[in-house]
């Protein structure tokens, strides 16, 4: 009795949570007067016309947002889990001078908030021309190739603290050294880490939205959120379907990823213990 | 809680030549493995946050090359302090959100990982299901409709209606806008939920047993078992969310169109640096703003660290 009392009050609680996105979905395919006038979930007439008119509000298609979307997140992916495998594999299993040190400033940029460089950074990438330069993604994209998201070296630490020590020593009795151990202890087995790290990495630039508003200028390369808030700007009534539209079809990516890894998105943030 | 890992072990024995080249090549591997992180250190972070000190004496537009800014030496400091309403309104304005918004969302965020902590069928499902929010929630797409939702013909005042209170548009309200940031801050209470979930699995079952024999009732098991044993994952929480609810930028954004309105009300303090330094292009006076704030940060974090010698019980001391 207590026990279906609990998962009863567990379903309410679900279904308030939920209701903002089941919301979105049913907004996303209501008519100009049913935005206003029907708030319900589900609309009485299924409009599909606001994504093609949420596609083509602008000069550009949003489908040349969601590309530079994808280049920025794929490029981010791949510096993230290269460089932090790299920095990782250093501070957690060598050996060398000054390492503790090191890894405590690695702690400590781990605590660091984006929002205090983001000035200097902005008027050095300026001064090197990348703001709006020749590939305007570079102020976005370089950082992540140096290993500066520190969550996810941390990350990698930790999961390759729980690789046993016995098969780097192993391999250097038969004569490994810290690269051959690297390329064939260390990397197949921290596979894992390398996914989690990949998929929040992806997750959190393609809704990043701070850095892509301060280092993107010309709507030809703005990204999806920044693209989206250009809807704000445009408030009327008709707008509303199309920009509802279009920030579900944003939120699918997303979705589909949490789909098909929710065990181990959960599991990494409880190994590493981190936001979300 | 976080250290350096152990160093790895090396045999016992004299210093072989042998094992001494060894450490020599570790010694080189590890600054190789290590150089894009250095590289990344210097460049993306130590040097930005010393031409941010410098900057935060001085009046510099961007629009000028570098070469000529003017060094103003403190004003930028006592601008803030003695001479910018708006400054202060914006510390109110983060403080309040923050003061609010973490402890409600750690409270539901328990509140939820202990319902779910008894294990049921479906437990893996709901778990993922109530950690979609923090996934989705901090992305502009999500704070579009969460403004939507508390917008005159939002989903919220029809809710109201069906209980007879006549709704309003809060997000255009001074007096209620930071509440629906806040609520959006605390719908995305997955995340700590799900630390909490972990945590509540370590505390052994026989700690209640033997409290049941004892006499002890849910009330005093649960304060004398479950929120001693889960301290350290309380504290932990505790100090990631404030960290976070400082930082809070996109929902204020999309909801004040990028100014803070209505009146200021949503002035965060991220924000208003950025409006600052990228719309008024005063870039010295915002990084001025940018080291008070990782000081403040900084501070923060300290205190809380310092009260948690008093609350946060560590069960296996020596061994983290």
């Amino acid at each position: 009795m207590r026990r279906l009392l609990r998962v009863l009050l567990l379903i309410g609680i679900l279904a308030v949570v939920l209701y903002p996105l089941a919301w979105m979905v049913g907004t996303s395919f209501k008519s100009p007067e049913e935005i206003v006038n029907n708030i319900g979930l589900i609309p009485e007439k299924f409009t599909p016309g606001n994504f093609s008119a949420g596609w083509n509000n602008f000069q550009l298609s949003f489908g040349r947002f969601f590309l530079n979307s994808v280049l920025v997140s794929v490029a981010t992916v791949l510096g993230n889990v290269v460089s932090c495998l790299l920095a990782a594999y250093a501070l957690g299993r060598l050996r060398f001078r000054l390492r503790g040190m090191w890894f405590a400033i690695m702690i400590g940029t781990l605590l660091l908030p984006g929002h205090v460089l983001i000035i200097p950074q902005y008027i050095l990438f300026k001064s090197l021309d990348w703001v709006g330069g020749d590939f305007p993604y570079l102020p976005l994209i370089v950082p992540q190739f140096l290993a500066t998201e520190a969550f996810f070296v941390f990350l990698m630490v930790q999961f390759m603290r729980g690789i046993p020590r016995e098969l780097d020593e192993a391999a250097t009795i038969d004569g490994a050294g810290p690269y051959a151990i690297f390329r064939h202890v260390i990397l197949p087995l921290s596979r894992p880490a390398l996914v989690t790290t990949a998929i929040f990495s992806f997750i959190w630039t393609w809704n990043d939205f701070f850095r892509q508003l301060v280092f993107l200028s010309d709507l030809s390369d703005y990204t999806v959120p920044v693209a989206l808030t250009l809807f704000i700007d445009s408030t009327s009534e008709s707008a509303v379907g199309p920009m509802f539209a279009m920030s579900l079809l944003s939120l699918i990516p997303v979705f589909l990823f949490f789909v098909a890894f929710q065990r181990m998105l959960v599991e990494g943030i409880n190994t590493s213990g981190l936001k979300g | 809680m976080i250290t350096a890992p152990p160093e790895p072990r090396l045999r016992p024995g004299p210093a072989t030549p042998r094992r001494a080249r060894g450490r020599s090549r570790q010694n080189l591997a590890g600054y190789v493995f290590l150089s894009p992180w250095l590289l990344g250190l210097m460049l993306i972070t130590a040097v930005p946050m010393l031409l941010s000190l410098y900057l935060s004496f001085t009046d510099y537009d961007v629009l000028s090359p570098l070469s000529e800014v003017e060094w103003v030496g403190w004003d930028n400091y006592r601008r803030m302090f003695t001479d910018d309403p708006s400054y202060w309104h914006a510390v109110s304005v983060t403080v309040t959100f923050a003061l609010v918004a973490v402890p409600l969302k750690l409270l539901a965020a328990l509140g939820v990982a202990l319902l779910l902590n008894r294990a049921f069928r479906a437990v893996g499902l709901f778990r993922g299901l109530f950690y979609l929010p923090s996934l989705l929630g901090g992305s502009v797409a999500l704070a579009i409709v969460w403004v939507s939702m508390f917008n005159r013909d939002g989903a919220f005042n029809s809710l109201l209606g069906f209980f007879g209170v006549e709704g309003q548009p809060w997000v255009s309200d001074p007096r209620y806008a930071l509440e629906t940031l806040m609520l959006l801050a605390i719908w995305q209470f997955g995340a700590p939920m799900v630390i909490f979930l972990a945590g509540l699995k370590q505390v052994p079952a026989e700690l209640y047993e033997a409290a049941s024999v004892d006499g002890a009732g849910p009330a005093r098991q649960f304060w004398h078992i479950t929120v001693p044993m889960l301290s350290p994952v309380i504290f932990f929480n505790l100090v990631l969310e404030t960290i976070n609810g400082f930082q809070g930028f996109t929902a204020a954004f999309v909801l004040s169109n990028g100014e803070g309105g209505p009146v200021d009300s949503t002035l965060m303090y991220t924000l208003n640096l950025y409006i600052n330094g990228f719309v008024k292009l005063d870039m010295g006076y915002a990084s001025a703003m940018a080291w008070v704030f990782l000081i403040a940060i900084g501070l923060i974090t300290a205190v809380l660290f310092r009260t948690g010698r008093f609350w946060v019980h560590y069960n296996d001391e020596g061994n983290g």
